[in-house]
């Protein structure tokens, strides 16, 4: 496995793409390879080698380009070593024991770290729950996107700033020019997150996985958030991984939705049905916190079950 | 705007000095000279015996210094805090410690590793404010007993740690530590933020029971769908000033402030309808405007 970290993946997407980020036909005019689904998982199972103990008992999954899938569970579920999996970044002596999955149809298991280089940024890309920590306090965001841009598209540096400037209004950041210019201290959460997601979505990758993303934000700010996901998926036909330990976070942007508790996935299928029919005792348990104790109670009828 | 919403009436109401808390025209500056900014202004709020009143507001929104205020931990610079028909306004410190260790008012803070003491035992956790008032130790822990039994937990607890338990058991038992001296108010602030589902059930669960004991509760949160199912009462905290306060029926259906309608815009719910994304973006302009 590379030696990688989260860092990394934010802050240098890899790729050659050089088409601008709001090319037209993006979205409806995918090439032959992305007939196919964009990430597959199949039965995957994760060990931890040091206590031999499996902690992700088969997640299966087909992202398609354009579809959003929501993981929910709570901390310890088995939620984010499945994404730090597809990503190629699990953390040490943790190890795929079974199962494959398949990045824009190539079995991960079998790319080189160079390979995985290239895929990063350009296919797949993450953004994850605290957003300060992925950037570096002492450079101007700005120029932290610019580098991204410069290394990995090989623009020169005058490009590569506008090109920067221009993803920081594509995450809808009100005055682009000024944000460039300022220090991660100098910006609240949700800017932040706009600036990572910026910097994610800086090689327009196909898939995005969004880690628990708006968990530390405010209601109003997650929702800018979530809304700007949503937004660049129906623009570009970003395809979705939105993990959550909030089922309505991830009901309102997702069309499957798998729930996981300790490792299994003990629920999974269309978020309507899910919502409408759930099978699980702890799925239940998740809807009755909201229809019982949040706004759903004063928003729907309850149903007879 | 902030005064008690008519329909509040089936709640356990007295009469106009039968208010368990009082804050009228609340200004509270943090800072001095060229730095002095103000954290709330002008909030007035009167909440009756029993009743469960939500305050939300995000980050910055005062909410928690509305609380610190209510409790003495901060002072206010203008405006009266009655508790319990008691003007606190003009309290040192010394009369705020007299008038927390009667045990009138308590609270429950987010972090409940940090609000109990990790050296005590559970035991001596929930009688040590009985003890301070004079109770005898074998009253106390029998009182200690019935709280632990009214927020769902067993006694073979009582000899642990608060290291030894569980996030949720932990709030839990700062719950019953909280209702043990028989308070009049009980302000919680974010009771169940930092909890998982499981948990958080069980503790908005306990908190619903305690509407009917009598004891009024002030939850402070940011997030309105974590509140509304559980409070008689909604107000709406926004850059430090209330502005909506109703019956949780009325404030989440008929939300009358742009921010409390970008708030229910905002958040994520399982039936409601599909958020409208326009609408939350028309609200954020009126807002910044």
């Amino acid at each position: 496995m590379s030696p990688l970290t989260h860092d990394t993946l934010t802050s240098r997407p890899a790729g050659t793409a050089e088409t601008t980020f709001d090319a037209p036909g993006t979205a409806d005019a995918p090439d032959a390879s992305a007939a196919g689904p964009v990430l597959a998982l199949h039965d995957v199972r994760i060990t931890d080698r040091v206590t031999e103990r499996e902690i992700v008992h088969g997640v299966t999954f087909e992202l398609t380009p354009g579809k959003a899938v929501g993981i929910v569970g709570e901390s310890g579920s088995g939620k984010t070593l499945t994404c730090r999996a597809a990503l190629g970044i699990l953390p040490p002596h943790f190890e795929i024991t079974a199962g494959r999955i398949d990045l824009a149809g190539t079995d991960i298991a079998t790319l080189t770290p160079r390979q995985w280089t290239d895929l990063r940024g350009a296919t797949i890309s993450a953004v994850f729950q605290d957003p300060a920590s992925y950037l570096n306090p002492a450079i101007k965001v700005g120029a932290q996107i610019a580098e991204v841009i410069r290394v990995k598209q090989g623009l020169k540096r005058r490009a590569a700033r506008r090109r920067a400037v221009e993803l920081l209004g594509a995450v809808r950041l009100r005055d682009p020019e000024l944000v460039y210019g300022q220090y991660p201290y100098e910006l609240s959460g949700g800017m932040l997150q706009r600036v990572l997601i910026a910097a994610a979505i800086a090689v327009e990758p196909r898939a995005l996985i969004a880690d628990e993303a708006t968990t530390a934000l405010d209601v109003t700010v997650q929702a800018e958030i979530l809304d700007l996901l949503a937004e660049l998926r129906e623009r570009t036909g970003l395809a979705l991984v939105v993990v959550s330990h909030d089922l309505a976070v991830v009901a309102h942007l997702c069309d499957e939705v798998l729930v996981m508790r300790q490792g299994e996935v003990v629920e999974q299928g269309e978020t309507r049905a899910v919502l409408h029919d759930p099978r699980h005792d702890y799925t239940r348990l998740l809807i009755a916190e909201h229809d019982s104790y949040g706004l759903d109670t004063f928003l729907a009828p309850k149903e007879a079950s | 705007m902030t005064t008690t919403a008519p329909e509040a009436k089936d709640a356990v109401r007295e009469d106009a000095t039968g208010s368990v808390l009082e804050v009228a025209g609340l200004d509270v500056h943090y800072g001095r000279g060229r730095k002095r900014r103000r954290a709330l202004h002008g909030v007035t709020l009167d909440i009756a015996p029993g009743e469960a009143v939500g305050v939300i507001g995000e980050t910055g929104s005062g909410k928690s210094t509305l609380a610190r205020t209510v409790l003495g931990l901060v002072p206010a610079s203008a405006g009266s805090i009655r508790i319990a028909g008691e003007d606190v306004s003009g309290y040192g410190p010394r009369q705020w410690r007299d008038l927390r260790r009667r045990g009138v008012i308590q609270y429950v803070f987010q972090d409940p590793l940090r609000s109990l003491d990790p050296d005590l035992t559970i035991e001596e956790s929930l009688t040590e404010p009985l003890l301070i008032q004079g109770v005898r130790r074998q009253e106390a822990a029998l009182r200690a007993r019935s709280f632990l039994d009214r927020v769902h937990l067993t006694t073979d607890l009582l000899d642990r740690l608060p290291g030894e338990l569980s996030g949720g058991q932990r709030q839990r038992v700062s719950v019953a530590r909280a209702l043990v001296t028989e308070p009049r108010l009980v302000i919680l602030d974010e009771p169940v933020s930092a909890l998982d589902s499981a948990n958080r059930v069980q503790v908005l669960e306990i908190l619903k029971e305690l509407r009917t004991s009598g004891v009024a509760l002030v939850f402070i949160s940011h997030d309105l769908g974590s509140v509304a199912g559980t409070a008689d009462r909604i107000t709406v905290l926004y850059q430090g000033e209330l502005v909506e306060t109703g019956t949780a029926r009325a404030v989440v259906n008929q939300p009358q402030h742009p921010y409390t309608r970008l708030l229910l815009g905002s958040a994520p719910t399982l039936r409601g309808k599909p958020a409208d994304r326009a609408e939350r973006e028309a609200l954020r302009a009126l807002l910044s405007a």
